[in-house]
């Protein structure tokens, strides 16, 4: 029985955390200069890699459009298939899991380290709130950076698509983006960049959770960096799926 | 503002009970820790001494008693109100747990950036004054991380000295330190009980520090008082255990 019931009251313990992180959200004293201090961490700091998988990515997906719809004949659509792919579900995955790496690791083990050390409390001690110090200010920007990480990505998915392209077709790039952009609208970007919100508020809630409940010194640490990831990983994945139908039923159109 | 000014307040437990499982930490525990003393805490590994210590800053709820801070019951505040009763309080813990993410100046104006509204040379003043007094203050801009364990402790005691509290626990001053520095970390804190009018409660097993320190020194032992009083009168207590304990000048 107790398998059962330990998982159990684990998950509801790391609920209570996440709903306590929205409440707080909303609540003054709003730790604004710490929550700026993570969005450069965060957001920032992740620009590099996310620019450069984009692009990467954009390269490949490229490469597979036109080997598929060459077969048809359809070669003028490869833009616009890329375009769709990116910008709906590629570029919105891709990056979630990207910052579940680069970011769930970094909470998970900085939060660890500080709970080891007693930074934690210290906190506490001096009188702060370390819920809303560490948790909420993480959540925020994690939330607020990933919609323009991932426009990022998109961008420079497109870029890589017309890099790849225009290397066999020799397409201009002015072209490229104008065929790009005739068949995508806001109803497929949109959709598909509020969804990453999410994913932010699941990588940095999750790495928090299991950042601050790290125990046993510094292999706790590595095991709880590890574990944000692999957690952070598979509760976006498949949230995910829940996602898509939601974005589907709100937005009949984007299923067209 | 005068966070600690307001002199010192003493603390009282009143049947503080705590268990973590089925581990009784603290037992029953009615005890009174007089203002403006210093008050050693000794016991063996494992006996509820840091327990002690985090329940006086509300950092643990006991399961059952009361902690009173002065006159003020900080088990019945709420977290806004425990926040406020904190700022009487001054913790340096067992490993100094500076903010590793910021300077060491920047530790110890934290506290002071968060429950004031000095300007900030005021503020730049008083981290000086702070460091000065335990000797760091050419560390003002260094990471703590490339502090020594002796200088953390001291940065640590700045810290907990930055808004001169009317209380200050202090948990292990000794521990990983030589015999030299532990002394110069002693002296530091016989000086804020005597300049400040603080109350001290400084948890060890060391006893030669134990004797610098204390005005009066108490024992736990399985979650209960065994012994209190002056060292020479811990020497010659009834409890086997205590004069063994006494008589070790290893310490460590």
């Amino acid at each position: 029985m107790d398998l059962l019931i330990a998982p159990l009251s684990r998950a509801g313990h790391a609920v209570a955390f996440a709903g306590r992180a929205i409440l707080e959200m909303f609540r003054p004293p709003f730790e604004l200069k710490e929550t700026a201090r993570q969005l450069y961490e965060v957001g920032w700091r992740s620009l590099p890699l996310i620019a450069v998988s984009g692009f990467a990515v954009g390269i490949v997906l490229s490469m597979h459009t036109r080997s598929s719809l060459e077969r048809f004949g359809a070669e003028a659509l490869i833009p616009a298939a890329l375009m769709l792919a990116l910008v709906r579900e590629t570029g919105p995955l891709i990056v979630g899991l990207l910052v579940a790496g680069r970011v769930g690791a970094g909470f998970g083990a900085e939060l660890g380290a500080m709970k080891v050390t007693e930074q934690i409390d210290a906190l506490e001690a001096v009188a702060v709130d370390s819920f809303k110090f560490l948790v909420v200010t993480r959540t925020v920007a994690c939330m607020l950076a990933m919609p323009v990480l991932t426009t990022v990505a998109n961008f420079t998915g497109i870029v890589g698509g017309w890099a790849a392209e225009t290397a066999i077709s020799g397409m201009s790039f002015e072209a490229y983006f104008r065929s790009a952009f005739s068949v995508v609208g806001f109803a497929d970007y949109i959709p598909g960049t509020i969804k990453t919100i999410v994913f932010g508020f699941i990588i940095a809630i999750t790495a928090s959770y299991l950042g601050v409940h790290t125990r046993g010194g510094t292999q706790g640490v590595g095991y709880s960096a590890t574990r944000s990831v692999v957690a952070a990983s598979i509760l976006l994945i498949t949230a995910n799926v829940v996602l898509v139908r939601l974005i589907f039923f709100l937005f009949p159109e984007s299923a067209g | 503002m005068s966070a600690g000014a307001n002199g010192a307040a003493g603390v009282r437990l009143e049947h503080v009970s705590k268990a973590f499982g089925t581990l009784r930490v603290l037992d029953d525990v009615s005890l009174e820790l007089p203002a403006g003393e210093a008050t050693v805490v000794l016991g063996r590994s494992g006996t509820g001494k840091s327990v002690l210590l985090k329940h006086i800053v509300g950092l643990l709820h006991p399961d059952a008693g009361r902690v009173f801070l002065g006159d003020q019951d900080i088990t019945s505040l709420d977290p806004a109100a425990l926040a406020i009763a904190r700022r009487q309080i001054g913790f340096l813990f067992q490993n100094a747990a500076l903010f590793d993410s910021i300077t060491v100046g920047e530790n110890v104006a934290f506290p002071m950036r968060r429950h004031t509204r000095l300007p900030e040379t005021e503020i730049r003043a008083r981290v000086h004054e702070k460091l000065a007094a335990v000797g760091l203050e050419q560390a003002v801009a260094r990471m703590p991380a490339a502090l020594s364990g002796g200088m953390r402790k001291r940065a640590g005691l700045a810290r907990a000295m930055a808004l001169d509290p009317a209380v200050l626990l202090v948990d292990e001053p000794s521990a990983g330190l030589d015999p030299i520095t532990s002394e110069e970390i002693d002296d530091l804190l016989v000086r804020v009980k005597r300049d400040q009018g603080a109350t001290l409660v400084v948890v060890t097993h060391n006893i030669p520090s134990a004797r610098r320190i204390g005005d009066n020194l108490l024992f736990l032992h399985e979650g209960r008082v065994l012994a209190r009083g002056t060292a020479a009168e811990l020497e010659r207590s009834e409890h086997e255990l205590v004069r063994q304990f006494m008589q070790s000048e290893a310490g460590g």
